[in-house]
């Protein structure tokens, strides 16, 4: 595996041999404490993000593997206009592996064609983010025991969320899955995913403005921020932002073994108070996320443990 | 009218009536030393009216905008005078450098010397999607 730009890239059976390997890593962590030694990641990220890049950096050092990062985007030679197929091609020279966060929308696909090691998306502006679908799919998966015959609930900006769009993509290859779309009207699902995803597999879903009157069905429900930076416009950020607050009230309608995810940072559209709630898996995502990085830095090292 | 028949060359026939300067433009046959002929509005039985491109020169032809502008047209190769090949022009799966991704946060806004490159998503629909954005073409 020399790119991860897209979550569809990967197969079936690919993304269950991540599964197997991220359960294994859970289950047996000092097995693979140096299972990269002398290998090199180089973190390129482009715009702020914190927990994802930590969450990449966190990964190599538990594999016992050494990170380059950049300082910051401003101080770097893409801010002196270096085109990013050169900094692709300067940074295969000094790491194993690349990870590149960028603003612009086929950043990382330009790297990946023009760097001579694996290169993984983490994050093109509002258009892929595949390692948080495989954070997310694997707290499902340990949550329930499957990915396939589920109810998933996606709740707030569907519009925008990168997150939302990987994870229909992703989950629309399992069998029995049905899709309940909540959102305000000018937040809803794009209608090409609707098209080109869901529609094409023939699968079952509902779009809703009602977050309480569908929540009692859901086995997922993920949540979303309403995202500040996606918006040309503030006062429709404003206006919007607040649309959808999950309350333990709310909670109370929801299913005893429903898991609520959310890919974080939230603002305030999951109250603190369902922190402790056992149906609260977001933070476990968090842990999720690094292990499932771990799998596919080993994967695509081609490491062998 | 009359125009002279071509003894090694390329006939684009069945454009689309109004097409015709279209695919002359983007094809660029601006640049040719041969004689090249627009004709407009012919008659036709079959499309009422259309559009005819007649290049006195054996060229080579981007098949993938004749495709993309106008999937209907036919390509007819002559040689010595005769008709030697008739080709159907198909949607192509993939372009490159024929139409520009407007999504102003595609990373081929800011680097402007990457190619442009879409592939068909849906043929049925005809929509083509950038290759790094996945934006659909306008």
């Amino acid at each position: 595996m020399k790119r991860l730009i897209d979550i569809t890239e990967l197969s079936l059976q690919e993304i269950e041999r991540l599964l197997h390997r991220a359960e294994d890593i859970i289950a047996r962590p000092a097995a693979y404490a140096h299972a990269c030694e002398g290998k090199k990641l180089a973190t390129l990220f482009f715009e702020p993000s914190t927990r994802t890049r930590l969450s990449f950096e966190a990964a190599m050092y538990e594999l016992g593997g050494h990170v380059l990062s950049m300082a910051d985007a401003g101080s770097s030679s893409a801010a002196k206009g270096e085109s990013v197929a050169d900094t692709a091609k300067t940074v295969s020279c000094y790491a194993d592996i690349i990870a590149m966060r960028h603003p612009k929308e086929g950043a990382p696909l330009v790297a990946a064609l023009n760097a001579t090691v694996p290169v993984i998306n983490a994050g093109d502006g509002g258009h892929n983010h595949p390692t948080q679908t495989l954070a997310d799919l694997l707290t499902i998966y340990l949550e329930k025991g499957r990915l396939s015959n589920l109810t998933v609930g996606f709740c707030g900006d569907l519009k925008f969320g990168r997150t939302v769009h990987s994870l229909i993509n992703a989950l629309a290859r399992y069998v029995g899955i049905r899709f309940v779309l909540i959102s305000p009207t000018e937040l809803k699902l794009p209608s090409y995913v609707k098209k080109d995803v869901i529609q094409k597999n023939n699968l079952d879903y509902t779009q809703t403005t009602e977050l309480e009157a569908v929540l009692p069905e859901l086995d997922i429900l993920y949540m979303t921020r309403v995202q500040r930076e996606r918006f040309f416009n503030e006062e429709d950020y404003l206006r919007l932002k607040d649309s959808y607050i999950l309350t333990p009230e709310k909670m109370k309608l929801a299913r005893p073994d429903c898991s609520v995810l959310h890919p974080l940072p939230r603002v305030n559209e999951i109250s603190v108070a369902i922190d402790d709630d056992p149906r609260a898996c977001y933070f476990k995502q968090v842990f999720n996320g690094k292990i499932m990085r771990m799998a596919l830095i080993l994967e695509m090292l081609e490491v062998q443990v | 009218m009359n125009i002279d028949s071509i003894q090694n060359g390329i006939v684009i026939d069945h454009i689309t009536a109004g097409r015709g300067m279209t695919i002359y433009r983007l094809l660029q046959l601006d640049s040719l030393d041969c004689s090249v002929a627009i004709i407009k509005n012919v008659h036709s039985s079959k499309m009422g009216k259309k559009d005819i491109i007649k290049i006195d020169a054996a060229i080579d032809l981007n098949m993938d905008i004749l495709g993309y502008v106008d999937p209907g047209v036919t390509v007819d190769i002559i040689r010595g005078g005769k008709l030697a090949e008739k080709r159907s022009i198909d949607l192509p799966e993939r372009l490159e450098n024929v139409i520009r991704c407007k999504n102003p946060r595609c990373i081929t806004t800011t680097e402007q010397e990457l190619p442009q490159l879409f592939r068909l998503t849906d043929r049925e629909r005809r929509v083509y999607r950038c290759a790094y954005c996945d934006a659909q073409a306008k």
